[in-house]
């Protein structure tokens, strides 16, 4: 009889990905997967996907799924935990999605302490849109909207979303995370795990930011983009937790 | 027994009685009543209350509860029916049953507090991008608008489509006995929601997006079918035009009742005139124009606003008759000497003075801003 080493997650549908060769969406979505199903709450989840590169998770996730408007995710999320509390909610969010023309939604969802789980995925670019430039893409990066590198004189430093949401009081955990490596993506599915560990027990609201790559939209080959995450990106978005008021989980 | 009530609150009380289970909205006025209402009874009658951080956001929470399976309610007023306008095209694309109060106020922009009736376009021509209609109810009474409330979660669970109530924000605050008669409620299964249920059943999944065009195409037929059926089944309207009317004056919502005052003062001197209400304002009643009795000559349109519904009218009429405009914007309300004016204009008889009220309606810009905008 075949020993089975390793398995496709159940969390996942047989729906192959539609995102290019070297992305670390397709990581991060097996993460989450195997979260739920590891946690017992898949068929009780509902995630909701963005407008982005990942438009089509709700083919996916292998569980109920609605696909919301631009940055309008969690307050999609809001509506549906409060008339289903005992449910697993999760938005899963790009930069442009949620650090740009949804900051009023995701800010508002934390401030008001909403139990669903926000995974943010930063790749600072948007991606779907062929590379332009993202309030966290990096000083100097190159982008099809900044062509020259971002100057700080007229875009600002990228922002710092999870510094950010760490300050809303009734934000209960925030970590930010990176899937550049094995260590890393080990470390990345303890803080997603842990945030629907928290939803589960009704701790609030908790947001895992995790910095990614886009070897299509930076013009690298994944090899030297998952080394530039290391080198430039995780310099100027220290990872770590940056907020955690939910005590053991 | 009848209550005496505020549109405001008979639209608030009405949803709770026929089932709306969670309600999101943010202030405006000429609305407030709603939000206030609603923060205090939805949770004791075991709904969902939020006070959004936008109109952006309470709809998409409608989005979000209504694909869930809820009943779920947002009320506004005009700038902030602007900012939803995003979300109703995402909740018609996606098929999701809801209702839309707009208390609607006078415009464009920042506009006024004032009751107005130019959002008629914005209400039923889509509003947001891609093609698409919701219903559209206009109550003209406080009891309307309790009936209405009823009727309309009733259609959008029907036919899985957002339903918008426009008012103008006098009804919104006008207060009139209500029998608070509780409608049987349309049960609809709802197979179709994502409510984490997939335990029990397939996965749902909930979208408007297609990348193949012959399947979004294919979605876009099958909606417009479903609107077929609403135009074919659903329409309302009243209608008092009758044989020996020479004019027919078309109003909707609480404005119609002034016109009935012109009809009435018309009356006295000779001039028979009668008229059509439509409550839906979409789909329109246009067959009713079909169907005038030979005594009528014109039709004129009331509408506060520089004439939006006039264009449906003309459409229906087609030629037919000619068809004569009066109104008013800012948030100023025509007098019914106005509208009698107007008819005797169109039928050459001579015009009445109208007493200047320049004075007595000018409010100081303090006065209007207690109101709140
Ligand atoms: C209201 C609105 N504005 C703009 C767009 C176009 N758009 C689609 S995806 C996208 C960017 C998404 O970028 P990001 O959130 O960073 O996710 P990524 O594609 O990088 O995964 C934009 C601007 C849209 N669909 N809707």
């Amino acid at each position: 009889m075949a020993n089975i080493v390793y398995e496709k997650s159940r969390g996942l549908t047989d729906t192959p990905f539609t995102y290019c060769p070297g992305c670390s969406h397709g990581t991060i979505h097996k993460l989450i997967a195997e979260s739920l199903v590891e946690l017992d709450v898949l068929d009780k989840s509902i995630a909701i996907a963005p407008v982005g590169c990942s438009v089509l998770a709700y083919e996916f996730f292998n569980c109920d799924a609605i696909q919301a408007a631009h940055g309008r995710a969690p307050a999609v999320a809001t509506g549906i935990k409060r008339v289903e509390p005992d449910k697993i909610v999760f938005t899963y969010q790009g930069d442009g999605d949620l650090a740009s023309i949804g900051t009023a939604e995701i800010i508002h969802a934390a401030h008001r302490g909403e139990n669903f789980t926000v995974i943010f995925v930063n790749n600072g670019i948007y991606g779907m849109t062929g590379g332009q430039m993202a309030p966290t893409t990096l000083i100097n990066q190159k982008t099809s909207t900044s062509p020259y590198g971002r100057q700080e004189s007229t875009t600002g430093k990228p922002l710092l979303v999870s510094e950010m949401m760490a300050q809303i009081p009734s934000a209960t955990y925030i970590e930010r995370v990176s899937v550049h490596d094995i260590r890393h993506i080990t470390q990345a599915k303890k803080a997603i795990k842990k945030a629907f560990e928290y939803q589960i027990a009704n701790k609030g609201f908790s947001m895992v930011e995790v910095i990614a790559d886009c070897p299509v939209g930076w013009n690298m080959t994944p090899v030297d983009a998952r080394k530039t995450i290391a080198d430039a990106m995780i310099p100027y978005y220290p990872l770590g937790v940056y907020k955690d008021a939910g005590g053991e989980a | 027994m009848k209550v005496l009530m505020k549109g405001n609150i008979a639209l608030s009380e009405a949803a709770i009685q026929a089932g709306c289970t969670a309600f999101f909205g943010y202030p405006i006025t000429p609305q407030n009543e709603i939000p206030e209402y609603m923060s205090a009874k939805m949770e004791p009658a075991g709904g969902v209350f939020i006070q959004a951080e936008s109109e952006v956001g309470a709809i998409n929470m409608v989005y979000g509860a209504a694909a869930a399976g809820a009943r779920t309610m947002t009320t506004s007023s005009s700038p902030g029916m602007a900012l939803k306008q995003e979300g109703i095209s995402y909740l018609c694309g996606a098929n999701l049953p809801c209702v839309i109060v707009n208390v609607a106020r006078c415009g464009p922009g920042l506009g006024g507090i004032l009751p107005g009736q130019s959002d008629y376009f914005q209400a039923t021509r889509g509003g947001g991008n891609g093609d698409y209609y919701t219903p559209v109810y206009a109550p003209s009474t406080v009891q309307e608008c309790w009936d209405l409330v009823f009727h309309s979660f009733d259609i959008a669970d029907k036919y899985r489509t957002p339903v918008m109530i426009l008012l103008d924000g006098m009804l919104g605050q006008m207060m009139e006995p209500v029998e608070t008669k509780v409608h049987p409620r349309l049960n609809v299964d709802k197979p179709w929601a994502t409510n984490g249920n997939a335990a029990s059943r397939p996965r749902n999944a909930i979208t408007s997006l297609s990348l193949f065009g012959e399947v979004l195409e294919a979605m876009n037929l099958e909606r417009f079918k479903v609107y077929e059926e609403i135009a074919k089944k659903e329409v309302m309207v009243e209608n008092t035009v009758k044989d020996g009317d020479t004019v027919a004056i078309v109003a909707y919502g609480a404005p119609s009742r002034i016109v009935v005052n012109a009809i009435d003062e018309l009356k006295e001197e000779g001039i028979n005139a009668g008229l059509i209400r439509p409550i839906t304002l979409w789909p329109y009643p246009g067959d009713i124009f079909l169907n005038l009795p030979s005594s009528v000559n014109h039709i004129l349109v009331a509408e506060l606003s520089m004439g939006q519904m006039v264009e449906d009218v003309r459409l229906a009429v087609n030629g037919k008759y000619p068809v004569h405009f009066y109104g008013r914007t800012g948030g100023v309300v025509f007098e019914p000497i106005e509208i009698a004016n107007k008819v005797r204009e169109i039928l050459g008889k001579p015009t009445k003075e109208i007493e200047s009220k320049i004075e007595s309606k000018t409010a100081t810009q303090d006065e209007n801003l207690r109101g709140g905008i």
